[in-house]
């Protein structure tokens, strides 16, 4: 087979997996754009919806996508009563405090999977897994893809919703200047549920797609959460754009360091350039100062 | 571009850093519990520590291992006139008064700083007469120096990096054949494949994780291709926890390898089987190093897609065939557990039998005299559910040198047959592995 290929393949296969990586992040970055706060259970919200997910599958033999309304849903009120529950106590108090709000979040949330479902890796069988499509040599699997596809449309509504709308401008108006905002008759406190209900909720989508290929076992979290983080920052703290460009340039780097150098320093190059950029251009990619 | 307005970027990024540092490190945690009861309160006990991944990434693991010590508890502290196996006849341990063995529980999560305190909590606050662990050489190799500071016998029944025993520690014993017997038995394999005409000069590749476990038997296996002039195309060490391993496998297609010999963890064992059908990379055989391979979540994880591999082992059911003691064991704990043993279980069950019938033998649990008992260990074949020759510690390694390996295949109904050494074989090896589009 030719190094073109193989190349192509490596491209193809790094975008694939950005494209998963960008909505994690979306989810992440729509929160601390708005309500200012960095959700550290954000990994752990899309193992409740991939849990979800092969919950439904056993249950009624839903395969992830046809769960997937049902798990945003699902995911959306989580949002909200995460927000409601836990975070608006700790909405005035110091960055700590937060932190440690959600933090704790994220131990429960692993810690209750762990106690409901077992420390074992499920996989959701569907028809789907098995195919893929042929290019030229180069293979695409068909969940990732559809998964990558559902990544694009997630982005394209969640930017619409936020730009284009009156409750998206509110959104804005809240995360601008929350006082303003409710001197012009804004409710700050529901916009920031509102804010944490679509967060979850891109996660929601991406747990479902995820779900479709992938396994499910409590510490999936703990394994995307870490690269969400670093996509986010890399993209620029609330930068929806620059969420989507990092995570793309993320599955990028990691694939093509994996296939050009070494598997074992893939990370670490994926580190430096995250690195690189938190040094040289603190905001991120496409933050503003 | 649009940016939603954000405050303190820069001390968010570097806040956000230092958490994901600490989230690597901080898995969910559980409380270990005593796994056997003490309730016996008028006979001494005897405390064994058993230091094992409970929860994490191979949590899976952990608890199989524990499944394992705990029936060989029960064997030890109850009759069992029927078992040909050590401590098996009597109640308790007979020369102290019977005492029973009570296991304390230690959950490293795979961290080996999190071992080296279990060890360390063990030890200084449970005052356990000898430790068990820890599966992961890396840890086991923390923990075990925490033993060997205290002078605190450490028997180890799952870590096979040959670094372990180099370390000529005092109170180090290992059960379980190390990586360079395992690598080297692969060669002897392969040898032997080549005379029954199924390979003639393959293409090696050598792939395995980055920690200790991965890399010690990717040099085994370097030194062992050498040794019986095999060609080695492509050497591949990956991250351990891997999101996705596409690049791995497209470096593996590249290089053009026959025959990919594997060292990986359960999670990635999955993921590697997945993403070779998803690239259709068909090589000839996947030798795998056990671990993850061998692993009760392997197959529940990869279904089908998981089959035809072969792996190293140190255990198979089906040599119940040549020793009947092993389906006697096996029903013992499917019993209780609804599933059968497997080779992590039934290494950890024997590690328990030889630590208690040292210490039986040595009539006292003073570390001393436990690890003089250690030494002078010598239990014949047909009291161990292994294929081993039996268990005698080299006296400056405390190594156990009459360990030896099998290979078995993933055949039909996901059954783990043995194929290799060709007289113990209870099925004929599948040889190549069937392409991926020829698959049901």
């Amino acid at each position: 087979m030719s190094f073109d290929i193989m190349l192509g393949q490596t491209i193809v296969t790094g975008l694939l997996w950005g494209a998963i990586y960008t909505l994690t992040a979306l989810g992440l970055t729509v929160i601390y754009g708005i309500v200012n706060i960095v959700n550290f259970a954000h990994g752990d919200f899309l193992m409740i919806s991939m849990f979800l997910a092969y919950v439904l599958s056993i249950a009624v033999g839903f395969s992830p996508l046809q769960s997937l309304p049902f798990v945003v849903a699902a995911l959306f009120l989580l949002g909200i009563v995460t927000y409601r529950l836990l975070i608006k106590p700790v909405l005035n108090a110091p960055m700590l405090a937060q932190i440690f709000a959600t933090f704790g979040l994220m131990v429960f949330l692993r810690g209750l999977a762990q106690f409901i479902f077992g420390i074992d890796f499920r996989t959701i069988p569907t028809a789907l897994q098995a195919t893929r499509l042929d290019i030229g040599g180069i293979f695409i699997s068909t969940p990732q893809l559809i998964a990558a596809i559902g990544a694009v449309v997630m982005f394209a509504a969640v930017y619409f919703f936020i730009t284009k709308t009156r409750t998206g401008w509110a959104l804005l108006a809240v995360a601008e200047n929350r006082e303003a905002a409710t001197l012009m008759g804004i409710d700050s406190n529901k916009m920031f549920a509102l804010a944490w209900g679509i967060g979850a909720a891109c996660v929601g989508v991406a747990g479902c797609l995820l779900a479709n290929f992938y396994y499910v076992f409590p510490e999936v979290g703990a394994i995307f959460g870490f690269l969400t983080f670093i996509v986010v920052a890399f993209g620029g703290f609330g930068s929806i754009t620059g969420a989507f460009a990092a995570g793309l340039i993320i599955g990028l780097i990691e694939a093509l360091a994996g296939f050009l150098l070494d598997p074992s320093y893939k990370y670490s190059i994926v580190f430096t350039v995250y690195l690189l950029v938190v040094i040289f251009r603190p905001k991120g990619l496409l933050g503003s100062a | 571009m649009y940016v939603i307005t954000r405050k303190k970027p820069l001390l968010s990024a570097l806040l956000a850093t230092a958490l994901i540092l600490l989230l690597a490190g901080c898995g969910s945690s559980s409380t270990p519990k005593p796994a056997a009861d003490g309730k016996a309160a008028a006979v001494k006990e005897v405390k064994i520590g058993a230091i094992y991944p409970m929860t994490g990434v191979q949590g899976v693991t952990g608890l199989e291992l524990m499944r394992g010590v705990e029936l060989a508890v029960e064997i030890v502290n109850n009759e069992y006139p029927d078992l040909a196996l050590p401590m098996a006849k009597g109640k308790g341990l007979t020369n102290l008064g019977g005492a029973k063995i009570v296991l304390v529980a230690g959950d490293h999560q795979a961290s080996p700083e999190k071992g080296m305190s279990e060890a360390e909590r063990l030890i200084t606050q449970e005052k356990v007469t000898a430790l068990m662990g820890c599966y992961g050489s890396a840890v086991t190799n923390t923990a075990s120096q925490v033993a060997e500071r205290n002078g605190i016998p450490f028997l180890n029944a799952d870590s096979t990096s040959p670094s372990l025993i180099a370390r000529n520690y005092q109170w180090f014993f290992r059960t379980t054949p190390d990586d360079d017997m395992f690598a080297e038995n692969f060669f002897v394999f392969l040898d032997d494949l080549k005379a029954k005409k199924l390979i003639t000069d393959p293409k090696l590749a050598i792939l395995y994780e980055n920690t200790l476990f991965g890399t010690d038997v990717g040099k085994a296996e370097t030194r062992s291709a050498k040794a019986h002039k095999y060609n080695i195309v492509s050497d591949i060490a990956y991250p351990a926890k891997s999101t996705n391993v596409g690049s791995e496998v497209q470096k593996l297609k590249a290089s053009g390898a026959d025959i990919v010999l594997q060292a990986s963890y359960a999670s990635d064992a999955i993921l590697y089987m997945k993403t070779y059908k998803d690239l259709d990379y068909n090589p000839a055989a996947i030798l795998a190093m056990d671990a993850g391979f061998i692993d009760d979540a392997y197959l529940k994880g990869a279904g089908k897609d998981g089959y035809y591999i072969l792996s190293r082992e140190v255990w198979a059911l089906d040599l119940a065939k040549a020793k009947p003691i092993v389906e006697k064991v096996n029903k013992m704990f499917k019993d209780k557990h609804g599933v059968n043993m497997t080779g992590n279980v039934s290494r950890a069950f024997t590690g328990l039998l030889v630590l208690a019938d040292a210490i039986n033998r040595a009539g006292s649990t003073a570390p001393a005299a436990v690890q003089k008992a250690l030494l002078a260990t010598d239990i014949p074949p047909d009291q161990l559910i292994m294929p081993w020759k039996g268990i005698k510690f080299d006296p400056k390694t405390h190594q156990n040198i009459l360990g030896q390996g099998i290979i078995v295949q993933i055949q039909e109904n996901g059954e783990y047959v043995t194929v290799w050494p060709w007289n113990l074989a209870s099925k004929e090896i599948i040889w190549p592995m069937p392409k991926w589009n020829a698959r049901k």
